[in-house]
C-alpha cells in the first residue's frame, strides 16, 4: 500500500500546480504574470487628464518592481499627439485607438476598444482615474472580462498575499488600498486569481515623479472595427463650466458642511471668508444637499488642500473630507456636536452654534483688523 | 405605451451621519450603532421612476438584494408608489463583491422580464464604488448612461436626458432599453403616500410571515408541518390581497453557484484598518463673545491672516 501511494500523490500535486493558475470563474481571463501594466489615458478637452499622468508616473514605479513595461492606451479622434508627455513620465508603449466617430466619451465604443486592447496585450494590471469617465468605463470592462475591480483607490502597492484558507501564496500582486464604509475604514483589496487586476484611482493622491523629456517610447496604432451600431448615443449639448474656485492655491479656507443647514446660512461662510481674505470650501455633504456648488468641494472626491488656515464650520469630518484637508497648518473646527470627529483633529475646537460663533468672529476681526 | 422600469435598491448602514454616539473610545466607528437605511441615491432613482410613471405611464418594479430585513426598504418603496417589489435573498449571495452582485441582479432583471429602463442609484454609501450600475448594464446587457440628473423626455423609444459631471453637464439622446445611474442632485425623494401606507403596511415576505407564525406560537413544541401549512395559508391570504412581497433565491434565479457570493467575487479583502483619529493638542475655545475675541486677537498676532 505504502509503496503504491507516492506515484499518484505526485501526479496529483503536479496537476494541482498547473491548476492553480486556472480560472475559478467560468470564462474569466487569467493571464500569466510578467505582463505589463496598462493605464487608460483620458484625453477630454484636448488635454491629458492630470490623473492619467499621475497614474503613468505611479505605474512606472510598480512596473519597475515587477520588471515589466508601462503601457498606456487612449481612445478618441487624434491621440498620438499626447505621446511625448506620457513618455516623459515613464510610459514605454502608447496604444492609440482612433476613429473620427470617437468625438466624445460614449460607453459602448470605448468599452469595446478597451476590451480588445486588453485581450490582445494581456496586461497584468489596468488602472483608470476615478473620474466620471473612469468610473463609467472601468466597471463595464471589468464585468465583460469577469475580473475584479476596486474603486477609488488612494494607494497602490505590490506585495505577496497568502490565501487564509488554502495557504497558497500569490507573489507580487497589486494591493488596492481604499477607504470604505463612509471612509471609516481603510481596506486593502486583492484580486489574486484573476488577470488583469483592475482599479480606479483618485486624482491627486499619487505623487508625480520628475518628467524626463528625453525619454523615448513607442506609439502603436491599434485597429478596432467599429460599426454604426456602436454609436447609439447622440450628444445634443455640452456645457463645460470653468473651475472658478481656486482652492489649491488658497492660504485661508473657510469651509461649510451639512451642519450649515441652508443656503441662507452659507452666506455666513462667505462673509467670514471675505472678511479674513479666505476662499470658500465645502464638504461633500454640503454639496450633495445642494447648499453650494461642487467647485467648492474639499476632500478626496473634490480638491486636496493644505492652506495656512482651515476653518471647518458644521463639518462632522468624514475621512474623505479629513484626507483632503488634514495637512492644513492650522485647523479651527466649529460644531454644535461635541463628539464630531472634526473637533478631534482640529487645533482649535469651538463647540457652539455657527450662526452665533461666526458673527462673533467677524466682529472680533473687524474691531481689531 | 407603458414603460417597464426596474429600480435597484440596497439597504445600507447610515455611514453619512456618524454622530458622536457611533464613535468608539478608540476613535473607530461602532458599526452596530448605525441604523440601516434606504441607500440615499437609490431613493433618487426610485423618485425618478415614480415621476416617470406620472409623466409617461409606467410599471415600476423595485428589486433589492440583501438579507431578509431589507424587506423594510421594499415596503418603503411601496409606500412611495412602486407597483411591484422583489427581495432577492439567499445565504449563498453573502460575501458578493460588485461583480457577483451585478450578476445576481442581472438574473433578477431577466426574471422580471427585462425592462425599458433600469434605474440605479449612482453609488451606495457603504461601499461608494459606483460599479454595480455599469456592471449590471453589461451583464443584462444594455447600454448605460451614468450620473443622470434629469430625464428631459421620452418619445418613440428615444430618451433625452441630462447628466451632470461636476464641472460640465451633457444633454444626450439614446435609445431604449437603457440603464441609468441617478445622482443625489437629481430630485428630492417624496415622502410616503398616506394611501399607500394604509394599503401596504401589512405587506410581508414569506420569511417574515414565518417569523410571525413562530412568534405567535407559545413554546417551541409546534410541528414543522403545522408551521409550513400555517405559513402557506397566511401567504395565500396576503398574496390574494397583493400584500405578499416576492422573495427570490439563487435557485429561483437559476444562478450558477460559481458566479454568486464569495465564489463569484474576484476581489478579496486582504486587510481592514480602522481609521483612528490622530490625537492632537486641542485648544478649546468657548463660544462666548469674550473668548472668541481673545482667540481672534491671538490669531491676528500670530499673523495667521496675512
Amino acid at each position: 500500500m505504502s509503496k503504491k501511494k507516492p506515484t499518484p500523490k505526485k501526479a496529483v500535486k503536479a496537476v494541482k500546480k498547473t491548476k492553480t493558475v486556472a480560472p475559478k470563474l467560468k470564462g474569466s481571463t487569467v493571464i500569466e504574470s510578467k505582463n505589463d501594466v496598462l493605464i487608460y489615458i483620458e484625453t477630454e478637452h484636448n488635454e491629458v487628464a492630470p490623473v492619467s499622468i499621475e497614474l503613468v508616473s505611479k505605474a512606472r514605479d510598480i512596473a519597475d518592481q515587477l520588471g515589466v513595461k508601462v503601457c498606456a492606451v487612449a481612445i478618441g479622434k487624434a491621440q498620438a499627439k499626447y505621446a511625448p508627455a506620457l513618455f516623459a513620465y515613464g510610459c514605454d508603449i502608447f496604444y492609440t485607438v482612433e476613429d473620427s466617430r470617437l468625438s466624445f466619451y460614449e460607453t459602448l465604443p470605448f468599452a469595446k476598444a478597451l476590451v480588445k486592447v486588453i485581450k490582445t496585450t494581456k496586461p497584468q494590471i489596468v488602472l483608470f482615474g476615478a473620474t466620471s469617465i473612469g468610473r463609467d468605463l472601468a466597471p463595464r470592462v471589468a464585468s465583460e472580462l469577469k475580473v475584479g475591480l476596486t474603486a477609488d483607490c488612494t494607494d497602490l502597492a505590490i506585495g505577496n498575499h497568502e490565501d487564509p484558507k488554502t495557504k497558497k501564496v500569490y507573489e507580487k500582486i497589486l494591493y488596492q488600498i481604499r477607504p470604505a464604509f463612509g471612509g471609516n475604514i481603510v481596506a486593502t483589496i486583492v484580486s489574486p486569481e484573476h488577470r488583469p487586476q483592475m482599479a480606479t484611482v483618485r486624482e491627486g493622491v499619487m505623487k508625480l515623479a520628475a518628467p524626463d523629456k528625453k525619454r523615448k517610447g513607442k506609439v502603436v496604432k491599434f485597429k478596432v472595427d467599429f460599426s454604426s451600431k456602436d454609436f447609439i448615443v447622440k450628444m445634443i449639448k455640452r456645457v463645460v463650466g470653468s473651475r472658478k474656485v481656486n482652492l489649491t492655491g488658497a492660504n485661508i479656507i473657510v469651509s461649510g458642511g451639512a451642519g450649515v443647514g441652508s443656503r441662507e446660512n452659507f452666506k455666513l461662510i462667505f462673509e467670514l471668508a471675505k472678511t479674513i481674505g479666505g476662499t470658500v470650501g465645502a464638504s461633500r455633504a454640503a454639496v450633495d444637499s445642494g447648499l453650494i456648488e461642487h467647485d467648492h468641494q474639499v476632500g478626496q472626491t473634490g480638491t486636496t488642500v493644505r492652506p495656512k488656515l482651515y476653518i471647518a464650520c458644521g463639518i462632522s469630518g468624514a475621512i474623505q473630507h479629513r484626507a483632503g484637508m488634514e495637512h492644513s497648518s492650522k485647523i479651527i473646527a466649529i460644531n454644535s456636536d461635541p463628539d464630531a470627529p472634526m473637533l478631534k483633529i482640529a487645533h482649535y475646537a469651538i463647540v457652539g452654534d455657527l450662526k452665533e460663533v461666526i458673527p462673533m468672529m467677524i466682529k472680533a476681526y473687524k474691531s481689531k483688523g | 405605451m407603458e414603460l417597464k422600469i426596474i429600480v435597484t435598491a440596497k439597504q445600507v448602514p447610515d455611514t453619512h451621519n456618524i454622530s458622536g454616539q457611533a464613535m468608539k473610545e478608540d476613535g473607530t466607528v461602532n458599526r452596530a450603532a448605525l441604523p440601516a437605511i434606504f441607500n440615499p441615491e437609490d431613493l433618487n432613482a426610485l423618485e425618478m421612476a415614480i415621476s416617470l410613471k406620472e409623466r409617461f405611464d409606467a410599471q415600476v418594479t423595485v428589486v433589492c438584494m440583501g438579507p431578509p430585513r431589507a424587506a423594510d426598504i421594499l415596503r418603503e418603496s411601496l409606500y412611495r408608489g412602486a407597483d411591484r417589489v422583489v427581495l432577492v435573498t439567499d445565504r449563498a449571495f453573502a460575501g458578493a463583491d460588485t461583480l457577483a452582485t451585478s450578476y445576481t441582479l442581472a438574473q433578477a432583471v431577466k426574471k422580471v422580464g427585462g425592462a425599458d429602463l433600469v434605474l440605479c442609484g449612482r453609488q451606495a454609501i457603504d461601499g461608494d464604488t459606483a460599479q454595480v450600475g455599469p456592471q449590471l448594464a453589461e451583464k443584462v446587457p444594455m447600454n448605460q448612461i451614468t450620473y443622470v440628473e434629469e430625464v428631459v423626455n421620452i418619445q418613440k423609444r428615444r430618451i433625452t436626458l441630462r447628466r451632470s459631471l461636476g464641472r460640465s453637464s451633457e444633454v444626450l439622446e439614446a435609445g431604449l432599453p437603457l440603464l441609468l445611474t441617478v445622482t443625489a442632485s437629481a430630485n428630492q425623494p417624496r415622502s410616503f403616500g398616506a394611501k399607500y401606507l394604509m394599503k401596504f403596511k401589512k405587506a410581508k415576505t414569506r420569511i417574515e410571515v414565518e417569523e410571525a407564525v413562530k412568534a405567535a406560537t407559545p413554546g417551541e413544541n409546534y410541528a414543522a408541518d403545522w408551521v409550513t401549512s400555517e405559513v402557506d395559508k397566511k401567504c395565500a391570504e396576503l398574496s390574494a390581497k397583493g400584500l405578499l412581497i416576492e422573495t427570490w433565491t439563487a435557485a429561483d434565479l437559476k444562478c450558477t453557484p460559481e458566479s454568486i457570493g464569495l465564489a463569484g467575487s474576484p476581489t478579496k479583502v486582504k486587510k481592514i484598518e480602522n481609521v483612528v483619529l490622530a490625537a492632537r493638542d486641542i485648544k478649546k475655545i468657548a463660544p462666548t463673545e469674550a473668548a472668541i475675541k481673545e482667540f481672534m486677537q491671538e490669531l491676528i498676532q500670530e499673523k495667521t491672516f496675512v
